[in-house]
């Protein structure tokens, strides 16, 4: 959480921003100067605010032909050295997860957000969590993974993909940030910290070669365990990803016997509905995790030691349930709640469920 | 380029040592020394970034000898538009087969072209797809035998080839576009000719260029080097017919 922290000494000024505006001013502030987008809704705000807001910054705003298109645009920014982004909603990542692959394939950095809407297919256009496996477990194709921070609100959806690109030059590593609809069309006062990041030098760029020998960036490995070495490259970066970002939120954890764990704008109506169960007398607790990939298992371990009871909420039919069931003790029953296909439970439903269970 | 001035023929400094995966007869090689002489003579090699296409031409950053990168399958013009975009005075080109521009990366090459992006691209057209030992391309002749045509493609089934050229020069952002050939050495020179005008119209920062090279493969469509030669010259070029499709870099 540190550089959560950091961030909070540095805010001053004070807006009311939509998730979407958020997100896309985290990005400037952090030194994105390339954003190429294709509308899809709930996140049209988005590519709308970067047209305008890009130039303003002295950077690149391209509407792409498509969104194939427009993360290879992205990956030609990374390519270039630069701080690079695009953003969309859940059909639209899909199509991208062949250029994200490729990023993580080539280590280039990039941020990629999504406003999760219901699916399969075309789905709706309603807040949904369906693409937490999606996001979690590589996407594309090949052995990968994408870092993935989930913002519960409209600061931490400005916060966090700030964050997203120091961690996605850091690592040389693609940056998912999961919100959903609810997220990318609420607007809520956001607190802006000053100054704007420069990106780091990038040696391994390609910039011309001058003064150096060429560079080629390229995620094709035909000689035989060549890729192979490669792959445990990767798998050793994964690990130290693992080991070193992991992010988590608790809440009323120290009297708790009943644990809750949720993430995102599912969160933050756990973090109602445990309000709710106090003020009965039911002492329940939220672990809420920021890093979806990688999963803070070890904290909700420890987090849930105490507890014999855990009920996972989420806004899909069970997929992050996975990651809890790997992280806790066996014998703790896991209880699952949740509402797919752009469904969002109320306070009093959860209540409900806690009460039952 | 001072020091090439006491060679009568040497290896271009835009070329490495590697010795290529291109088959005898491949047309490659031959686009690729135009391409390395071409950006000796601009004196640009430390400012160029190449983008490889997939197909066998995927290992161009092996035989280029300055910046290259890969691209997904028929991504290069959308690749090229985020470099170009972020370094404007760098000299980006993109490598691409028939396969990788007139089939999986359609929309790509046309939006690219519609946003005029100021890129140079070299479209080798060989009618099949090489790499993966030779089914149909978009660009393969009617009639043409492929390993998924095998008796032939035939329109009703297998619909009819495109034209690249002749395609892009209605687009408004298009500024230059030439099909040329490298079947015999005037037509080299004149394919050198096209590609220079290419690069030098970037560098005047006058806009999107493609060049067309109609190209052989004598592996997939199991000639000789000198029969594939020949059949470009007959074949190929009646459809393909070589020229200037559109110039506005002249006015």
């Amino acid at each position: 959480m540190d550089s959560g922290r950091r961030m909070v000494q540095k805010r001053v000024k004070s807006v009311i921003l939509s998730g979407c505006e958020a997100a896309a001013e985290g990005a400037i502030r952090a030194g994105c100067k390339f954003y190429a987008g294709y509308p899809i809704t709930p996140q049209n705000r988005f590519p709308e605010y970067m047209s305008v807001r890009m130039p303003e910054e002295g950077g690149i705003f391209i509407q792409a032909e498509s969104e194939v298109s427009a993360i290879n645009m992205v990956f030609g920014a990374s390519v270039a050295g630069i701080r690079a982004m695009t953003s969309s909603s859940s059909p639209g990542i899909s199509l991208k997860q062949e250029g994200i692959s490729y990023l993580a394939g080539c280590e280039l950095p990039a941020v990629i957000i999504n406003m999760n809407r219901g699916g399969p297919g075309l789905g709706d256009v309603t807040p949904s969590q369906s693409d937490y496996f999606q996001s979690t477990r590589g996407g594309g194709h090949g052995d990968y993974r994408t870092i993935t921070l989930a913002p519960w609100n409209i600061q931490e959806t400005y916060d966090l993909t700030y964050l997203a690109f120091i961690l996605a030059d850091r690592y040389r590593n693609p940056v998912v940030v999961l919100a959903d609809g609810m997220i990318a069309q609420m607007m809520e006062p956001v607190k802006l910290f000053p100054g704007k990041k420069q990106a780091p030098k990038k040696k391994w760029a390609l910039t011309g070669c001058k003064g150096r020998r060429p560079n080629s960036i390229k995620s094709l490995f035909l000689t035989p365990g060549v890729l192979e070495t490669h792959n445990w490259k990767l798998a050793r970066k994964y690990q130290k990803i693992t080991e070193n970002e992991q992010l988590y939120h608790t809440y009323m954890c120290d009297d708790m016997n009943l644990l809750l764990v949720s993430f995102g704008t599912c969160a933050r109506i756990c973090f109602e509905a445990i309000t709710l169960a106090r003020a009965q007398g039911i002492k329940a607790g939220l672990f809420r995790p920021i890093t979806l990939w990688p999963y803070p298992s070890e904290h909700l371990k420890k987090v849930a030691e105490k507890v014999k009871k855990i009920l996972v909420v989420e806004m899909n039919c069970g997929q992050m349930i996975e990651d809890v069931k790997l992280a806790v003790r066996d014998d703790i029953h896991i209880f699952f709640y949740g509402r797919p296909g752009g469904g969002v439970p109320t306070p009093e439903e959860i209540l409900k469920e806690i009460k039952r269970i | 380029m001072q020091k090439t001035k006491n060679y009568l023929y040497r290896k271009p400094e835009s070329l490495t040592d590697d010795i290529t995966i291109y088959c005898p007869g491949c047309g490659h090689g031959i686009i690729h020394r135009i391409i390395a002489e071409v950006i000796d003579e601009l004196g640009i090699r430390e400012k160029t970034i190449g983008i490889a296409p997939v197909g066998c031409a995927v290992l161009a950053y092996d035989y280029f000898n300055f910046d290259v990168t890969e691209a997904a399958h028929g991504r290069p013009p959308a690749v090229a538009t985020g470099i170009k975009r972020c370094l404007p005075d760098r000299i980006v080109f993109t490598y691409q087969g028939d396969g990788d521009l007139a089939a999986i990366g359609t929309a790509e090459i046309i939006h690219a072209a519609a946003r005029g992006e100021n890129i140079t691209v070299i479209f080798v057209n060989n009618g099949v797809y090489g790499m993966t030992k030779g089914q149909m391309a978009p660009t393969t002749l009617l009639g043409q035998r492929t390993t998924t045509t095998t008796k032939g493609r035939d329109p009703y089934q297998h619909g009819f080839p495109v034209r690249v050229c002749e395609l892009l020069a209605t687009i408004e952002g298009v500024v230059y576009v030439e099909r040329t050939k490298i079947d015999s050495v005037p037509d080299i020179i004149r394919t050198k000719r096209a590609i220079k005008k290419g690069f030098i119209y970037q560098i005047e920062n006058k806009g999107f260029s493609l060049i067309e090279v109609l190209s052989t493969c004598p592996t997939n469509w199991k000639k000789t080097p000198s029969e594939s030669m020949e059949w470009v010259r007959k074949e190929m070029v009646s459809f393909f017919p070589i020229g200037v499709y559109k110039d506005k870099g002249v006015q």
